[in-house]
């Protein structure tokens, strides 16, 4: 099977799209469970569903108001405007698409890890003379792992697959915008490209089950070097 | 230690409303589940902010809410044991031992930790994963831990509830002395008045949110002697049996103690309850009980209809429990002496 340069192209930026857009993510991801989890706030269901918001909204409305939002006109996108950074229909909108996106995966992963935790080994530490900080880095971290690995596999997962945001906020720009999905939507719509639609397809296959083999085989690691 | 408390919280439905002057190394606060008891760890620990009120532990002010201070829970240095010993899972037995240790700051390093590991028999346990512990050595190590962080005050919410009676008598030896030996004084919190009478010297009776009563651990059993399941439980320490005829042969004071369920070459704790004494007026000829002493009444107690009666032996100490009808028949007063027969089987070793 031999793919053409741009099929490259378009694999390496799939990647690089989910893998920064994950590792960006992270930490709000990581804050914004935590936040949730262990803190006593008020209107805590607002934000409750302001985070799950793009996970039942249709991505191409996501993207329309990410368009809005850092377009020229919108007060984001003036800003990096006048900071000299251009965002729409690069790869970098693209990033935001899917960080967007994949957040309230993310966000639930990692919340579910933490649920988990007994409230009374953080107050074990803190009386051990843990400040909070301390608590969180050698306590809440270390035994939210499996939730951030298992959120970060499935927000890398989602980001691959990104299509509607992405289409409408980063384009689909050959060599420069076009992920792996924006690129089989291009060869299906062509009836002579099928065959490198199906070439595409398998790729996302292959790398969909490396993920998924990735993320077991760290999680038993994990399992076998935390003791759980 | 001191601590002065006079806080109130409301936690929904439940209210807490608590003022009392504490003192003393070891301290029990006893209640039944609900009564308020863990709202008051977590006020004292940090772990709670009181609505209003103050709280000071040896002249330190840990939390008022007239200055506006609330000390966060990492600069109290109150170490807290809970009824799971909460050992962290990620890390090593070692390294959760020394978790506090690392924390502390040098100058309130008091505690060796190798005296300490070996106090605790800990050595054995070290390179072990939390995991492979069983539940007693679980709570040693917790044990630990608190007291490796050299906390001012140590404070063990219901430790030993999680455990079966057998265990729970082997873990109280190592929580009496680790608190003695390096010093550390303890709030004991718990239900079993066992615990209490084994574990402390002072008890506050916490009852719906309120300190009820401030009282000594052998008061609190006398007083509940009557509801009591086993009535009054006298504790006696015993060792260096011999054995003869099938039963092992107790010294005790002056005394021979026989006991069915004894224990060689090894120091054993017996409870016997004040049910299980019958007292004579004059010498029983024959009996089948194995242990028949001669007693003086020194003190005598009301409790709900019963009659405690305290009774010396020669040297030693035993409160038996008769009803009042008895008491009246029998002419029983103080510095009457009686006979005190126990069946060598009313011995229930503990460990």
């Amino acid at each position: 099977m031999m793919l053409p340069p741009e099929d490259i192209t378009a694999i390496g930026l799939s990647l690089k799209v989910a893998l920064t857009a994950t590792a960006l993510a992270l930490p709000f991801g990581f804050a914004v469970a935590w936040l949730i989890v262990f803190k006593p706030l008020k209107g805590k269901v607002f934000l409750e569903v302001l985070i799950n918001l793009p996970l039942t909204l249709p991505p191409v409305v996501i993207g329309y108001f990410l368009l809005l939002l850092l377009g020229k006109n919108g007060w984001l996108g003036k800003l990096l405007t006048a900071s000299g950074i251009e965002v729409i229909f690069t790869w970098k909108a693209a990033v935001i698409a899917s960080a967007v996106v994949g957040f309230p995966l993310l966000v639930r992963s990692i919340r579910l890890g933490m649920e988990s935790i007994d409230q009374q080994l953080i107050e074990a530490s803190r009386s051990l003379g843990a400040s909070w900080f301390d608590s969180l880095v050698t306590i809440v971290l270390p035994l939210s792992l499996r939730g951030i690995l298992a959120g970060s596999s499935l927000m890398f997962a989602r980001s691959l697959g990104e299509f509607g945001a992405t289409i409408i906020v980063a384009g689909n720009i050959p060599g420069i915008t076009q992920t792996i999905p924006l690129a089989i939507y291009d060869y299906a719509s062509s009836p002579s490209s099928s065959t490198m639609a199906l070439s595409l397809c398998i790729v996302s296959v292959v790398i969909s089950v490396a993920v998924l083999f990735l993320h077991e085989i760290l999680a038993r690691q994990l399992d076998r070097s935390s003791g759980l | 230690m001191k601590l002065h408390i006079e806080v109130k919280k409301k936690l929904g439905d439940f209210s807490l409303q608590v003022h009392a002057d504490i003192s003393g190394e070891r301290v029990g606060i006893f209640g039944q589940s609900g009564s308020g008891k863990s709202t008051l760890v977590h006020l004292v620990s940090g772990m709670l902010q009181p609505d209003s009120g103050e709280i000071f532990l040896d002249g330190d002010c840990l939390f008022s809410s007239r200055k506006g201070i609330n000390l966060s829970p990492e600069k109290r240095r109150i170490a807290l044991v809970f009824q799971h010993a909460m050992l962290f899972p990620h890390l090593s037995v070692k390294t959760n031992l020394f978790y506090g240790y690392k924390r502390c700051r040098a100058e309130n390093k008091r505690v060796r930790p190798e005296a300490l590991i070996d106090l605790l028999k800990l050595q054995p346990l070290l390179e072990r994963r939390v995991k492979h512990l069983s539940g007693g050595e679980k709570q040693r190590v917790a044990l630990g831990r608190a007291v490796l962080a050299n906390p001012r005050l140590l404070i063990m919410d219901e430790p030993l509830a999680a455990l079966d009676d057998a265990l729970r008598f082997q873990i109280i030896p190592y929580l009496v002395s680790a608190g003695e030996e390096f010093k550390v004084p303890y709030l004991f919190i718990s239900h079993s008045l066992i615990e209490m009478q084994l574990m402390t010297e002072t008890v506050l009776v916490v009852d719906k949110g309120r300190v009820v009563e401030e009282t000594t651990p052998e008061q609190l059993a006398r007083q509940r002697m009557a509801q009591s399941q086993n009535g009054y439980l006298n504790f006696l320490r015993l060792t260096a049996p011999l054995l003869q005829n099938g039963l092992f042969a107790y010294p005790w004071g002056k005394n021979t103690l026989f006991i069915s369920d004894g224990k060689k070459n090894t120091e054993s704790l017996f409870e016997l309850s004040s049910r299980e004494i019958i007292l004579f007026k004059r010498h029983p000829e024959a009996i089948s009980a194995r242990n028949l002493l001669d007693c003086t009444v020194t003190e005598m107690f009301n409790a709900d209809g019963r009659v405690g009666i305290v009774l010396a032996t020669h040297g030693e100490k035993l409160i038996a429990e008769i009803v009042r009808s008895a008491a009246e028949e029998l002419n029983i007063t103080t510095g009457s002496t009686l006979f005190a027969a126990i069946k060598a089987s009313s011995f229930r070793r503990l460990g």
